[in-house]
Order: structure tokens, then C-alpha cells, then sequence
């Protein structure tokens, strides 16, 4: 990481269990400002809990948390919810409020923090869903859109107040491809054109490493590997090879752990 | 029976465990001076929700209540000659019992439920949890207007259940079985007392509105975010509060009729 692209976020040594499950077992992380950074890793490694450990809504066992220089999990409700409105996410589901409209969506957050003229909300909201490509669709109800054009609104909803950090969790799951091309697009226009620092949580490896300068796998609650694309492209580590190229056996083994296949059928001496 | 005791320990632990979040629960969605500008749209958009929209199974349910209680009440009265005390009979019954309680359980199964069910999807459908990270505290935005929406709108509603049904008592005593006007009114008045029945009434159907509403949001905010998870929520905050208005009913009646 070049001197320039000092870290917007930092973990640091960080631990988390869910009951007696350790998810992350000392995970360390710089992201940098104004950058994409992707992190990635298999499904269940807990990378959505990581993105909730970043905006507070989880605290972490042991290790430090800070975005924009701020302890995240010393912050009191009144701060970190000041620090929130410099944060943006979207959420896998979108997360859209089903009574209101997607007009009412985008100005939610506007309405609630500023007190803005009417006139001017609604050219603000006009504005963020132009950026999106769905002023057309402003009229419309959530249950009216498709996936695609959901997280198009969430993400318009995210950047409604010009945030510094917006966190996408898995915004390529599920799309068809031109709506993945939309959103891979969006993605690196806001942070082209806004400067707006990234962090992308997702496990479709090759758009993330097309749009991340920086990239992180996480798995075993464990950073495995991190660096440039290419970097990661070259890792020496089999595991992370294994995940980029998606080989189904390897490291993570195509079976689950199990009894030994001569207790299960009865052949005598063979075990697994 | 070391096993069952276990068993009963555990599940009564759990029990005040869960009382005690639903009290933190409660104290940080009301905590706090509201904004005036944006918390009086929530709470009238809630009230015409969870007020407004429940008039309809409350009235009608009262003008049945009143008539089957003018038919029953007739039918006992005129055995001893005194049908002309159905009046008061129906406005004391209505007034200091069945008004509050019908009421309360049938708040419970409409509006209770469907308060559960709403917040229980917003919890599934992350949209708490979007409103966390927009930096608006879904306590306050969400659950505060409700519970004060609920609160307010079951004393409203009580009051015109009783009053539909000592109507509907009129209806079937005096302009079908032929007890004289005069007499269903005037016994009403003289017997009726505003402090120790009217208003007893109201407290209890306040204590109702709280209990109720308290549990229907919990519930929802507690759920397990997934369809099973929401729906036995549902059916914890109907069993719930049926049995808690049942049983607060019981200690109220008697901490406040018992000396009668």
C-alpha cells in the first residue's frame, strides 16, 4: 500500500465468535481511502460480519476497529450514529422500505438528516437516481422492481447523502449479466467520480478483481491473502489459488468431514 | 424429577432473561425527548394503522356483545320481575370488563399480530438494519411511534366498544323485548358510578394497551428473521397477550372491585 493511500479502515488483530463459533481469529485489514478494495472468500467465512463490524452493528471480542480514525467499538450511540451518516451500505436484499416508494426511499435519508427544501430533496434524489439510470422509475413500489433495479435503488438510497465509505455486501449475487455489468459499472464510476472509498464484499471473483485495486481472501476467519489483483493472481498459497480458480477439491476439501467410509458401508479396514 | 426441575429452572431463567431485554428494549425506544416535526406523521400514520382500521371488527364485535348481553340479561332479569335493571347490568358488564378485555384480545389478534409480523419482516428483509446503518436508530423510528400508536388507540377503542354495545343492548332490550326506555337509562344513571367504574374501566384498558403493545413489538424485534421464526413470533404475541390481559384483568378486578 503506496504512502498516499493511507487506510480509511483499519482491523487490527480482530476477534469475533458467534456462541462457542469463533468466526475471526485475529483478522488484520488496511483499506485504503478512495479505493476499491474487494474482500473476498468463501461463503460463511463471515464476510458480511466483517462489513457489520466496520459500521458497529457488531462489536468485535478482542482487537481494534477504525474507520476514519475513529475507534469504532469505543463509540457511544450518539457518535457512532454520526459517523454513520459518512457511511453508506448496500445490503444483499436491498434492504428497501416496502411502503414507500422509490422516490420516498432515496429521500429517506436526506429527510431524516438535513432539512432541506422540498424542491431541493427532490433534486437531489432526482439526481442520485439519474446516476443510477432510474429517474424513470422514481414513481414505482419496491415489490414493482426486479433484483437488479433493487439494489440500483439501495445504492442510490446509500450515496444520498455523499458518504465517504460506502460498503457493498455481495452487490454481484444473483444477477444476470447485464445487471451485473450495470452494477460493476456503478461500482467503479462512484468511486471514479465521487472519490467515494469502497469496500466490496462479494465471491465473484472475476468482477471483483476487475474493479478492485486492492483485494483481500478471507477463510478459517483468517486474511489468507491480500494485495493487488495481479498479486493475488500470482499468490503462492494453494488455497488462494484453489478459490480464485474455483478447483473443487484442494485445500478445502470436496468432502465434508466424516466418519471413515468402512464404518458407514461396512468394508472392513478401508478408512477415509 | 432432578430433570424436570432442571428443566423448569431453565425455562424460568429464560423467562426473566427475556422480560429483562424486553424492559431494555422498551426503555431505549422511549427513552429520549421525540422530534415533534417527525414523530407526530409516524404516530398518526400508526394510529389510523393500528386505531382506525381495527374500528371495524371492534364495533361490530360490540353491537353483538351488547345485543347477546341485552337477550342472556332479559331472559335472567324477567325471572324475578327486575328486567328493567338490564340496562345497568349491560353497562357495568361492558364497562368494567368485558369492554376492556374483548377489546384487548381482539386488538391482540389484529393489530398485535400484524405489528409482529410487520417488524419481524423488516427485520428479515435487513431493513432495521439499513435504517442502523443510515444512522437513524430503528428503536425510535419504528417501534417508538408503534407503541405509542397501540397505547393511545386501546382506551379510544374500549370506550366504543362499550359504547356500541350498551347501544346494541338498547337495541335488543328496549326495541325488541320491550323494557320500558326510561327505566334501561335511568337504572343506568343512578348505578354507574364515573370514578369506581368508568374510570376503573379506562386503567385497565390503559394497563391492557401497554401489556398488549409491548409484546407485539418485542416480539417482532426478537423474532428469528426467517418465515418460521416470524410466525411463531406471531402466535407468541397473540398466546401472550391473551393471557396476560386474562390474568392482569383478574389481579386489577380484584385490587379495584375486590372490596365492593
Amino acid at each position: 500500500m503506496s504512502a498516499e493511500t493511507e487506510p480509511y479502515i483499519e482491523l487490527k488483530d480482530v476477534v469475533f465468535s458467534r456462541g462457542d463459533r469463533r468466526i475471526f481469529d485475529g483478522v488484520s485489514l488496511r483499506i485504503p481511502r478512495g479505493r476499491v478494495t474487494a474482500i473476498m472468500g468463501p461463503s460463511g467465512t463471515g464476510k458480511t460480519t466483517l462489513l457489520r463490524l466496520m459500521g458497529g452493528q457488531l462489536r468485535p471480542d478482542s482487537g481494534r476497529v477504525t474507520v476514519a480514525g475513529e475507534s469504532v467499538p469505543d463509540l457511544g450511540r450518539k457518535a457512532l450514529y454520526r459517523l454513520r451518516q459518512k457511511m453508506g451500505m448496500l445490503f444483499q436484499s436491498g434492504a428497501l422500505f416496502t411502503d414507500l416508494s422509490v422516490f420516498e426511499n432515496v429521500a429517506f435519508p436526506i429527510r431524516v438528516h438535513t432539512r432541506l427544501p422540498e424542491d431541493m430533496v427532490r433534486d437531489i434524489v432526482l439526481m442520485k437516481l439519474e446516476a443510477v439510470g432510474l429517474r424513470g422509475a422514481r414513481e414505482l413500489m419496491p415489490a414493482q422492481l426486479s433484483g437488479g433495479m433493487t439494489r440500483r435503488v439501495a445504492l442510490a438510497r446509500s450515496i444520498a447523502l455523499d458518504p465517504e465509505l460506502v460498503m457493498y455486501d455481495e452487490p454481484f449475487a444473483g444477477q444476470d449479466p447485464i445487471a451485473m455489468g450495470v452494477l460493476v459499472k456503478l461500482v467503479r464510476d462512484l468511486n471514479h467520480a465521487m472519490g467515494i472509498t469502497s469496500v466490496l464484499v462479494s465471491h465473484d471473483v472475476p468482477e471483483c478483481l476487475s474493479i478492485s485495486h486492492y483485494a483481500c481472501i478471507v477463510s478459517d476467519g483468517r486474511v489468507i491473502g491480500d494485495g493487488t489483483p495481479d498479486e493475488l493472481r500470482n499468490h503462492p498459497s494453494e488455497k488462494v489459488q484453489q478459490f480464485l480458480k474455483g478447483h473443487p477439491d484442494g485445500p478445502v476439501p470436496f468432502h465434508y468431514p466424516a466418519a471413515g467410509a468402512g464404518e458407514d458401508w461396512g468394508i472392513a479396514g478401508e478408512q477415509q | 424429577m432432578i430433570k424436570w426441575l432442571v428443566n423448569l429452572g431453565s425455562q424460568g431463567r429464560k423467562f426473566l432473561e427475556s422480560l429483562g431485554r424486553s424492559g431494555q428494549f422498551l426503555f431505549a425506544a422511549l427513552a429520549g425527548v421525540p422530534n415533534p416535526r417527525v414523530g407526530f406523521p409516524l404516530l398518526i400514520k400508526q394510529m389510523y394503522f393500528l386505531g382506525v382500521l381495527s374500528l371495524a371488527i371492534i364495533v361490530v364485535s360490540g353491537l353483538f356483545i351488547g345485543m347477546v348481553l341485552g337477550l342472556q340479561g332479559y331472559t335472567i332479569l324477567s325471572d324475578y320481575g327486575s328486567e328493567a335493571a338490564i340496562g345497568q347490568m349491560i353497562a357495568l358488564t361492558l364497562v368494567r370488563e368485558l369492554g376492556p378485555v374483548v377489546t384487548a384480545l381482539l386488538f391482540a389478534g389484529r393489530a398485535g399480530s400484524a405489528l409482529t409480523a410487520e417488524i419481524g419482516l423488516m427485520k428479515a428483509t435487513e431493513q432495521l438494519s439499513s435504517m442502523e446503518m443510515m444512522g437513524v436508530d430503528p428503536l425510535r423510528r419504528v417501534i417508538a411511534p408503534r407503541f405509542w400508536a397501540g397505547f393511545l388507540s386501546m382506551p379510544v377503542l374500549a370506550a366504543i366498544f362499550s359504547v356500541v354495545g350498551i347501544w346494541g343492548g338498547l337495541l335488543v332490550g328496549v326495541e325488541w323485548l320491550g323494557v320500558f326506555e326510561g327505566s334501561f337509562w335511568g337504572n343506568m344513571q343512578s348505578s354507574v358510578s364515573f370514578t369506581s367504574d368508568v374510570l376503573n374501566g379506562v386503567v385497565k384498558s390503559v394497563v391492557f394497551g401497554f401489556v398488549c403493545t409491548w409484546i407485539a413489538v418485542y416480539q417482532g424485534y426478537d423474532c428469528v428473521p426467517t418465515s418460521e421464526g416470524i410466525s411463531s413470533a406471531t402466535t407468541r404475541t397473540v398466546v401472550f397477550s391473551a393471557l396476560a390481559v386474562l390474568g392482569l384483568d383478574f389481579v386489577l378486578t380484584a385490587v379495584m372491585f375486590g372490596d365492593l
